[in-house]
């Protein structure tokens, strides 16, 4: 049975890491298997975690009144899940559901946080990856925003 | 249908400037606007993958609209439309029985002679899947000719979907990889949200002999390049379909002038090193 740092080497997102770096992480995660329908995260709530996604489909939803709930992105295999673990207030800013069966490794989030100020060589090999995540998502938020489907074509 | 053959179709002899007579045979609604007419035009009519057509409402107008039926074989004539305006909104209300024009088939096709040999990533969004269904239909007629055919498909929420039977049945093709995407759906929608974008880093094909075919606005067009050359897919192995006002479908009148082109008659379908100078320059 494969440990918890080879999983994490197999992953894209942290494929290059260091293996020193992937053992001690690794010990900041632990294995976590949600059913369709199961929540990863519910806004609002304290963002203590985050996910790598192994295998299956997680929506991200935001609750509008009066038109329940929209689906804003689905997240898959080979993604991260959550980066509000990484900044203040560390609280979820939208729903994750399990659409599929979900097979992820859930971080603690204040361990990996001590573990990045312990090893700043660490940290900033996160926190790069972490900004070139939140960077693709800003750019594909901004083509969504566009409507580029509209009537204007 | 032999290469000679799609290589050397062009505009149909005598439809060049006097609209043809169409009666319409069935109408089908695709999405909340968009419809497909199903056309008899007297006769079998040629086309290649990719071009189009102008019809004709009488009355009211006359608009360029790809032909989005199977060019390998010889039934009525398919133009899936969507209403934007007076002219495709009077196409879109026609009758089984009514009468349309119908002038062409112009401009180049979709290079699917160039792909033997080559997977081939089909990349559509919203009505620009419309212009693409020929070229999948050829590509799977002669299926053993290419490596891995890949669609991407991405509209703007699940009702928006064009072809949506048709969607499942590929779906269900062991030799077809297609993931569709959606801007946005509500919990009972299981597919992907997202841009379409984000799927060319995630999907499997072999960048260096990939041919990409893409259409949809111009916009995401030149994200979805911008993701093709991030994977390594060579720049002249990208081809886009281009939407300009075409009007009179030969390159006489210059409404549809693109930089040095017109789309009419050198396009709609380019090599992307032809048109990557004029992609996003604000007075092109």
């Amino acid at each position: 049975m494969k440990g918890l740092a080879e999983l994490l080497a197999e992953h894209p997102f942290f494929k290059g890491l260091k293996r020193e770096h992937l053992e001690y992480i690794a010990t900041c995660g632990t294995n976590a298997v949600f059913k369709p329908g199961d929540y990863l995260a519910r806004e609002g709530d304290e963002a203590d975690r985050f996910y790598v996604i192994r295998h299956g489909t997680v929506a991200l939803e935001l609750f509008v009144p009066h038109r329940g709930p929209i689906v804003i992105q689905t997240v898959r295999e080979g993604d991260v899940l959550g980066w509000s673990w990484l900044l203040d207030p560390h609280r979820w800013a939208f729903d994750a559901r399990a659409v599929t069966l979900v097979r992820a490794i859930a971080f603690d989030g204040a361990c990996l946080r001590q573990k990045c100020e312990q090893d700043p060589e660490l940290g900033y090999e996160l926190m790069k990856r972490f900004a070139q995540v939140i960077a693709e998502r800003l750019k594909a938020t901004r083509i969504q925003l566009m409507d580029v489907y509209g009537h204007q074509r | 249908m032999p290469h000679e053959t799609l290589a050397t179709l062009s505009g149909g002899p005598g439809r060049t400037f006097r609209p043809h007579w169409a009666r319409v045979l069935r109408v089908r609604r695709e999405t909340p606007d968009t419809w497909t007419l199903t056309l008899d035009t007297g006769g079998p009519f040629a086309f290649a993958p990719g071009q189009f057509n102008m019809l004709y409402a009488f009355g009211v107008g006359e608009v360029p609209i790809s032909i989005s039926g199977d060019p390998t074989r010889s039934g009525p004539l398919t133009h899936t439309i969507r209403a934007v305006g007076p002219v495709t909104r009077a196409l879109c209300q026609c009758k089984p029985g009514d009468l349309i024009g119908v002038r062409g088939p112009f401009g180049t096709p979709w290079p699917v002679d160039r792909a033997e040999g080559l997977d081939v990533v089909i990349v559509a969004g919203g009505i620009g899947l419309a212009p693409l269904r020929p070229a999948l239909y050829y590509l799977l007629e002669q299926r053993d000719w290419y490596g891995k055919i890949v669609l991407l498909y991405g509209a703007r929420s699940p009702r928006d979907l064009l072809y949506r039977r048709e969607l499942e049945r590929w779906r269900g093709r062991f030799d077809l990889v297609v993931e569709v995407t959606v801007d946005h759906a509500d919990p009972s929608w299981r597919g992907h949200v997202g841009v379409v974008t984000r799927l060319i880093p995630e999907v499997s094909f072999d960048p260096w002999n990939t041919l990409a075919l893409v259409c949809g606005p111009e916009i995401m067009m030149r994200f979805t390049v911008q993701a093709l050359l991030d994977r390594r897919v060579p720049p002249e192995n990208i081809y886009l379909s281009m939407e300009r006002n075409m009007q009179c479908g030969v390159g006489l009148c210059g409404h549809c002038q693109f930089g040095p082109y017109f789309v009419c008659k050198d396009g709609p379908v380019f090599a992307y090193p032809q048109v990557a100078p004029f992609l996003g320059k604000r007075e092109v």
